[in-house]
């Protein structure tokens, strides 16, 4: 029997989940929490510079690890600070857990200093939040809050702990089992048979893979069914890194940024073969006019996403994995030669056109030979913009859980803060993270975190001196009529970086940019390498917002240069 | 001010209302998690009943919403939720309501 405070107490038991690294910031309201921690001879705490920085960081050990990761922050406006990162999760599915402090219970609702409603305010934002009363209920909540964010489809989980809570004690005669996934359930025998038959009978069949396949960890199992099937694949924003880029049957991403040949032969199916996807309408196009012709089997392990906007003639509930597992053995091996064929044709005649790709001082050449330098095993993480759908379209993927970017929610600032997660998490591999000068400044506080975290973050920031993603809009949509997107005033990367303590390399006036690159690529710790771009290099092909996906716009045309 | 012309327009075309009957977990926060799925969607819920069940772990809710075509997604919803435990359709409405409706003359 132990006699522990309620902030003992959740440091053992995160210890006991396996936590070992922890972002976060302290305050009033969660300073016993911290307390505590300091004395955890495993957790180790990484300061932030914000919380939602924390927040992003959590989301990046998650993302690469595929375990549930905690971050802290204390009441008021600690809490709220946490609420992008928040919302951000839950859209793509991440499992975060936010521990945050709390006014003590007496004075809840007394507008007390640094009070805030965040369980109100989080309901939205999370897969499931707590209120915790007391310091006993503690004790289950935590394995709970680890067992909801890890199960099904993962998802951010809120804890808030009064500071009473914090402070009462406890005896604690045994401890609870850590928070698990719980298993899934299986997927429904009958519909796995009637999947199969409508795969063996298609005649054009596509492969829609998403973010689900990634967290399932079934990516191998959908390299096999594609291959076993002859599938041309597609693959979601988030789906990226589930087959290789280079795959024969890849055709890279689907939707709004794709290549015309993905959008086209999409078009042709007449079976859309949709795994672990949630029909985003960045990826549809007008959802009525997506696949027009196709039939449509949709595995989710969300019920909720089934029929949400389109409905399946055959739905899979249950893990991606498993449903994949379930319908390898019974595919027939089929001819589908011409349709193949057709796939290829489309390939050549409407490849990706990533124009100036051999230079490395072009928006997609910069992609390319960071590519080359990290190597195949490196994290990507990107911002939001253009230079974070550049590097959707070029980065050759090459293995899940290394991609890691905002896809639901669209957050500028994901990046830095994500990659410094990642890297924390994953001190082996280099990590990337490509970066837009809008995006970079949301949450350039981090610099110090990567700083003294010492990580292998190296950002490359291609820098247009403006809101690319937006301009873009306008000038494409708005008759050019550019307002609020460009900025006035050209703010000095370089030295930001340098005063923050990092190794930087301005490619703009470098006489050997691939030299200086491998250079600082081999160089450990954070660097920032600056790139000037022309704001008016607009990203294509292009599907106007509510069009449908056969109405891109395609760019000027540029050399080809990869399928 | 939106939900009401919304909720006039299908109560015109004459959909039906349909009453949902959860058993959920009984703590502060479990009604506002429910009604915030609605709210969200805009989707009016027209009536609601909830009394703890037994001991008070669980209570059970009612809710009457009128039926349209979000209603297949926002029960789905509900069901995700962690504090709720079960949900029961009655489509074409149940005696709870009916039988509260002489607290409710104007
Ligand atoms: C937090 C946030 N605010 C606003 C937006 C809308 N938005 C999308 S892209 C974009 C421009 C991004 O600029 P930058 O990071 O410089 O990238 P670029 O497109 O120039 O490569 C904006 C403002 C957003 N996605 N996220
Ligand atoms: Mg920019």
């Amino acid at each position: 029997m132990f006699r522990m405070t309620g902030a003992e107490v959740l440091i053992r038991l995160l210890e006991r989940q396996g936590i070992q690294t922890i972002p976060g910031i302290p305050g009033g309201a969660n300073l016993p929490i911290y307390d505590a921690l300091s004395r955890s001879p495993v957790i180790r705490h990484v300061l932030a510079r914000h919380e939602q920085g924390a927040g992003f960081m959590a989301q990046g050990m998650a993302r690469v690890t595929g375990r549930p990761q905690v971050f802290f922050a204390t009441s008021g406006p600690g809490a709220t600070n946490t609420l992008t990162a928040l919302a951000d999760a839950k859209l793509d599915s991440v499992p975060v857990i936010c521990i945050t402090g709390q006014v003590p219970r007496s004075m809840i609702g007394t507008d007390a200093f640094q009070e805030v409603d965040i369980y109100g305010m989080s309901i939205p934002a999370t897969k499931h939040n707590f209120l915790v009363r007391c310091v006993e209920e503690l004790v289950q909540i935590i394995p709970e809050a680890f067992r909801i964010a890890a199960s099904g489809r993962p998802g951010p989980v809120l804890v808030d702990i009064p500071k009473d809570v914090q402070t009462a004690e406890i005896d604690i005669s045994s401890w609870p089992d850590p928070g698990l996934a719980e298993a899934p359930k299986a997927v429904a025998m009958q519909d796995v048979e009637n999947a199969a038959r409508m795969i063996n009978t298609a005649e054009r069949p596509m492969f829609y893979l998403g973010g689900g396949v990634i967290q399932s960890g079934a990516s191998a199992l959908a390299r096999t069914f594609a291959e076993k099937a002859g599938l041309p694949t597609v693959m979601t924003l988030m789906g990226l890194g589930g087959i290789p880029s280079g795959h024969p049957l890849s055709l890279g991403m689907l939707g709004m940024h794709a290549a015309p040949c993905a959008n086209l032969a999409l078009e042709e199916c007449d079976l859309l073969i949709a795994a672990g996807v949630r029909f985003d309408d960045r990826a549809t196009g007008k959802v009525e006019e997506f696949c027009p012709g196709a039939k449509i089997i949709h595995m989710d392990i969300d019920p909720a996403e089934l029929g949400k906007i389109r409905p399946a003639h055959q739905a899979l509930v249950g893990d991606v994995g498993q449903a994949l597992q379930a319908l390898i053995p019974r595919l027939e091996a089929r001819n589908r030669g011409p349709w193949l064929e057709r796939v290829r044709t489309l390939k050549t005649d409407h490849p990706m056109r990533l124009s100036g790709s051999e230079n490395p001082r072009s928006g997609y050449g910069v992609v390319l030979e960071a590519a080359r330098l990290a190597g195949p095993q490196a994290v990507v993480a990107t911002d939001v913009g253009q230079h974070q759908m550049r590097a959707a379209q070029a980065y050759p993927f090459d293995t899940p859980r290394r991609w890691l970017t905002s896809g639901g929610l669209g957050t500028m600032g994901f990046g830095l803060p994500a990659a410094i997660g990642a890297a924390l998490a994953r001190p082996d591999l280099p990590v990337i993270c490509f970066s837009g000068d809008g995006s970079l400044l949301m949450n350039i506080q981090e610099m110090a975190t990567a700083v003294e975290q010492g990580v292998n973050v190296k950002i490359v920031l291609t820098n247009n001196n403006a809101l690319g993603l937006v301009r873009q809009q306008q000038q494409l949509f708005y008759e050019g009529n550019l307002f609020a997107s460009d900025y006035g005033y050209a703010v000095d990367f370089l030295r930001i970086a340098q005063g923050f303590g990092m190794q930087t390399l301005n490619l703009d006036q470098s006489a050997d940019p691939s030299g200086d690159l491998e250079r600082i690529f081999n160089e450990p710790g954070p660097g920032l390498i600056h790139l000037t771009v022309d704001a008016g290099d607009n990203v294509y092909p292009m599907v106007p917002p509510g069009a449908a996906n056969s109405e891109m716009i395609e760019g000027e045309e540029h050399a080809d240069v990869c399928a | 001010m939106q939900t009401s012309v919304l909720e006039k327009a299908t109560s015109e075309k004459g959909h039906c209302s349909t009453v949902l009957e959860l058993n959920v977990r009984n703590h502060p926060g479990v009604m506002t998690h429910i009604c915030g799925l609605f709210a969200r969607r805009a989707y009016n819920v027209e009536g609601i009943a909830c009394m703890p069940l037994g001991t008070g772990t669980t209570s059970r809710a009612w809710l009457l919403i009128n039926e349209d075509e979000r209603l297949e997604q926002v029960v789905k919803q509900v069901e995700k939720l962690q504090d709720v435990l079960e949900v029961r359709r009655h489509a074409g409405g149940h005696a709870v309501f009916e039988n509260l409706g002489p607290f409710f003359r104007p």
